[in-house]
């Protein structure tokens, strides 16, 4: 753990460094909102009812944005090799890649939030929310890396993974939006239990799933 | 771990490499002894490359064995690997980062003891002392691959595997390169290092193997051998001659 906790600062502080993922993802997240509030704008009862789906259509969005720039400093610097040359499992350099886009999209997200709430009036600051935030974006970060590192080695990176990555992630998208449906409603945890189970079994299944199979996506 | 099966530093038996239908490595025996210094020659295709990444453990053999300070590949990867210090034609060093901050995110990887001094030891050792603290990205190449040698030097590997390392060094540099690589406080480190400079090689090998189309076809000590005679051999062996052979 303690090395992929090296990659994922050296990941960090990179991007602290050079801001390419952060703020392209940022401008493009507050730019989908903008543009869907001034579509949808005037009744609130209609924002009420896209809400939810245009939160997530924003955060998948803008997480493949992220997800597509996981793996390319080491490829655009050639230092793949290096990194599969160190005396670590290729599992560590998965986790640590992981705990690095996690962090990105995490923190994209509690940006986005706040101006998602103001353009569209809602009350987002709630701990359910915050809940399926987190799982579902886990979710998003699980898969995500692992098909990031099998797109970096194509010439099309930027269109294979979302072809790759977005009917996987369905499952992520739909309890997404509609437990946040109900929570803006203003639903009860044991409304939204269920969604949430959906989620963390999700994210179970495929953190395990990604971290057995990394080994060979990143050798091949 | 399982126990070391081979006396040889390197050790390949039957190795083959094939990308779809073409064969990179083709049944390669070879045996490297410990301390020995082994200069690969070969024309551009002949497989030299896909040997180191083979022997450093970045890419899986198709078939064959291959033992690496006695311990197969198979199931000791992670101990093959602390054994090894790799300078490609890459330079593997992160162009947003300081020299020093590239050294230190490696010796954090190889855990490399007491880091620190270890990092401007091996500085020293290829001139980049005075740099530490500047960014990669306004490095010459020269100087990227002084320090990318400095980054394979951190662990003390017993075994080095050079990938045409001189690619963009000066003479001083080159010089500096062979003295860091063995006087480095390891004893008998074993040196495999791949070049199309013929001369240079037969400066500071104590062996020689020639491979074309992934099979050794020439192998022999470096002794009473001549660069004319070298040349000789190799246009022989390869069928490649003239301005190719440097």
């Amino acid at each position: 753990m303690r090395k992929a906790l090296v990659i994922a600062w050296k990941d960090i502080l990179s991007e602290a460094r050079t801001k390419e993922i952060v703020s392209s993802v940022l401008v493009f997240a507050i730019l989908v909102i903008v543009i869907f509030n001034f579509a949808f704008g005037g009744s609130r009862e209609v924002l009420l009812s896209v809400a939810p789906g245009i939160l997530w259509a924003t955060f998948a969005f803008a997480g493949v944005l992220s997800l597509n720039r996981a793996f390319v400093p080491e490829k655009e610097e050639c230092c793949l090799e290096g990194l599969l040359a160190c005396p670590i499992s290729r599992e560590v350099i998965y986790v640590g890649k992981l705990l690095a886009s996690l962090l990105f999209m995490l923190f994209v997200e509690a940006i986005v939030l706040p101006i998602f709430a103001l353009f569209f009036n809602v009350a987002v600051f709630s701990f359910e929310l915050v809940t399926i935030t987190f799982l579902a974006t886990i979710g998003f970060a699980a898969v995500g890396t692992l098909f990031s590192a099998l797109a970096v080695n194509t010439r099309a990176r930027e269109m294979v993974l979302p072809i790759l990555f977005f009917p996987i992630v369905t499952p992520v998208i739909i309890a997404a939006v509609t437990s946040s449906g109900l929570v803006l409603d203003g639903q009860s945890w044991s409304d939204i239990s269920s969604w949430l189970m959906i989620l963390a079994a999700f994210d179970v299944i495929f953190l395990v799933v990604s971290y057995l199979i990394f080994a060979f996506v990143i050798e091949e | 771990m399982k126990e070391a099966q081979s006396g040889w530093a390197i050790e390949t038996r039957g190795l083959i490499r094939s990308f779809n239908n073409l064969l990179a490595i083709n049944g390669l025996d070879l045996v490297v002894g410990r301390g020995q210094t082994l200069a690969v020659f070969g024309p551009n295709g002949a497989g030299k490359s896909t040997l180191i990444k083979i022997l450093s453990t970045v890419m899986k053999p198709s078939a064959g064995e291959v033992l690496i300070d006695g311990f197969s590949l198979k199931g000791n990867t992670e101990e093959v690997r602390r054994r090894i210090g790799l300078v490609s034609h890459y330079t593997f060093l992160y162009s947003n980062f300081t020299a020093y901050e590239n050294l230190q995110f490696y010796s954090r990887l190889y855990d490399v003891p007491n880091f620190r001094e270890r990092i401007y030891e091996v500085a020293g050792m290829v001139g980049m002392s005075s740099r530490l603290h500047d960014r990669v990205a306004i490095f010459s190449r020269g100087m990227q691959q002084r320090l990318s040698i400095a980054r394979a030097l951190l662990h003390r590997p017993a075994i080095m595997l050079l990938d045409e390392p001189e690619t963009g060094l000066d003479q001083q540099a080159v010089a500096m390169l062979w003295e860091a690589l063995r006087a480095d406080g390891v004893d008998g480190r074993t040196i495999l290092f791949t070049s199309h400079s013929l001369e240079r090689g037969l400066e500071v090998c104590d062996h020689l193997l020639i491979l074309h189309r992934g099979r050794i076809v020439h192998q022999q000590p470096n002794k009473g051998l001549d660069l004319a005679g070298l040349r000789r051999i190799y246009r022989q062996s390869t069928g490649v001659g003239g301005a190719a052979v440097a």
